[in-house]
């Protein structure tokens, strides 16, 4: 763990000190997560009866995904997706979403 | 583990080079062409990237989208609603070039512009579209849509096609060509079939609209056809290719359609000829025998040419239709792709989803879903996912997808444009 913390204090650093010159690990969206805003609006100026998802809790986003999935939580679109992701993939896109603006 | 290794050593690398030579090693992507694959890579790349060098070469100063251009056509919209420009991507940092692009040197890593410029890349992103084959069916070329729109492109087409139906008398026949697979939007010649019943039982209810059609089958069939029957019994005929469907040559002056068995003399003839990528994928050598592009579904790297992408309507995406949400989700995993690759790590491996909705009244959507996996190398469909929607549903789900069409977008629009 210790060194864990301490090489993460040393990217921090670094960072500070050369400023982001790569992709941040933390931006780069897990397989399919990208997929989502096409329809979930990132920006908040956007006209949409369609839920933001970005920024919201992550097991939010699990609870409901995996209730389209089993049909528990009746929808259009969204059964229809949810049945194509594993849960680690779904929890990894949530995870993902929730760490968004 | 092995990204924040590799990140660690990058970063540590640039921090110990002076600044001068920190600015020549940003890395710098081209893209070539601003529709929504195109627009949405050059943002995300910026976004994961804020040090990357994006440059944009689009024609187009305005950009026309085609979803909901059917709209247009039918009178239920402005072509304004349909346009947007390249501001706020400039403002994020992309540069943007509005000329056309004519040449790449794969070797030399350049792209030549209209006005002689070779501007050079580390990574290059084609995302061109489609280009029509003019010539197919016979005698319908550029000089035949002016009096035959396609329609197929936004713009001045789309105002033309409207004007033609404005102006027709009631009883008139409205015909519309429909090419093989693969096309762009494979719903939308259905869709516009719709809206112009739509159209035609309101305004001009004498008349009809026939779809002659290369093909014996298309996306959300039955769904629209029980539309059909519903909503617009007798205002519209779909002809399949096994009933003689197929337009194989036209002609302009009488703006007769003619297939092998019959002639439709048509007082609107819109023509929706068979596609191919945007030629800037031929000159650049990363398109195939097909005329479309070959990709690697994980990077969209050509398997023909290093360091050029492919993403959008132009790339052979497998199971995935050539649509806007598809070239927008493209354009999100392609930067993701290269940024990694830039930092010397490996993409992960793909994933995308598409949505596509289509209407058959302004207050009745259809959708049609997919959930794709890289397999083989290629994209093919997540078993027990996506489809349509329910064949039985009441009208209440159909206008809420209406509603959430229309919601769809605003909301892409917005992230690529707004």
């Amino acid at each position: 763990m210790g060194g864990v913390c301490a090489r993460r204090a040393l990217v921090a650093a670094v960072l500070l000190f050369a400023g982001v010159t790569a992709a941040d690990a933390a931006s780069m969206p897990p397989p399919g997560a990208a997929s989502c805003t096409g329809c979930h609006a990132s920006s908040t100026n956007v006209e949409t009866n369609v839920p933001r998802i970005a920024g919201r809790g992550a097991s939010e986003i699990v609870a409901a995904v995996e209730a389209f999935r089993s049909g528990q939580k009746p929808a259009t679109v969204m059964d229809r997706i949810a049945k194509g992701f594993t849960e680690a993939e779904i929890r990894a896109i949530a995870e993902w979403l929730s760490a968004q603006k | 583990m092995k990204s924040r290794r590799s990140f660690l050593k990058g970063s540590l690398a640039a921090a110990l080079v002076p600044m001068p030579a920190l600015a020549q090693s940003q890395p710098r992507v081209v893209l070539v062409g601003g529709g929504f694959a195109g627009a949405t890579c050059a943002r995300e790349l910026k976004r994961l990237m804020p040090d990357a060098r994006v440059m944009m070469i689009e024609t187009n100063a305005t950009f026309t989208a085609c979803p909901f251009s059917n709209g247009v056509v039918t009178g239920l919209r402005a072509l304004r609603a349909q346009q947007f420009n390249y501001e706020a991507l400039g403002s994020l940092g992309v540069s943007l070039v509005y000329l056309s692009a004519s040449k790449v040197d794969p070797q030399a890593r350049t792209v030549t512009v209209a006005d002689g410029t070779a501007l050079p890349y580390d990574r290059l992103v084609l995302a061109p579209g489609v280009d029509f084959r003019w010539g197919s069916p016979a005698r319908y070329d550029e000089a035949a849509s002016a009096r035959m729109p396609h329609a197929w492109k936004a713009g001045e087409q789309t105002l033309l096609l409207r004007r033609q139906l404005e102006a027709m008398e009631d009883g008139g026949l409205v015909a519309i060509s429909a090419p093989p697979n693969p096309m762009r939007c494979p719903t939308g010649v259905y869709e516009r079939a719709s809206l112009i019943a739509f159209y035609l039982k309101a305004r001009k209810p004498r008349s009809k609209v026939i779809i002659l059609d290369a093909k014996d089958s298309f996306p959300k069939q039955r769904l629209f056809q029980a539309a059909w029957q519903q909503l617009y019994p007798g205002l519209l005929e779909w002809v399949p290719l096994s009933n003689d469907g197929k337009v194989v040559s036209v002609e302009p002056a009488t703006n007769t359609l003619v297939t092998d068995f019959a002639r439709h003399a048509a007082a609107v003839a819109n023509v929706v000829p068979p596609q191919k990528a945007g030629a800037i994928a031929a000159a650049a050598g990363v398109a195939d025998r097909t005329g479309w592009c070959p990709i690697d579904p994980v990077t969209f790297e050509s398997p023909l040419q290093k360091n050029i992408h492919v993403i959008g309507d132009a790339a052979i995406s497998g199971a995935m239709a050539k649509s806007a949400f598809a070239a927008n989700a493209q354009g999100k995993a392609c930067a993701a792709a290269i940024a990694q690759l830039l930092a010397g790590d490996t993409p992960a491996s793909g994933k995308l989803i598409n949505t596509c909705y289509s209407l058959v009244a302004p207050d009745y959507g259809i959708s049609i879903v997919g959930v794709y996996h890289a397999v083989g190398g290629q994209y093919v469909d997540v078993e027990g996912a996506g489809g349509t929607s329910a064949l039985e549903a009441p009208r209440e789900t159909r206008a809420a997808e209406a509603n959430y069409a229309a919601a769809w977008f605003r909301t892409i629009t917005a992230e690529v444009f707004g």
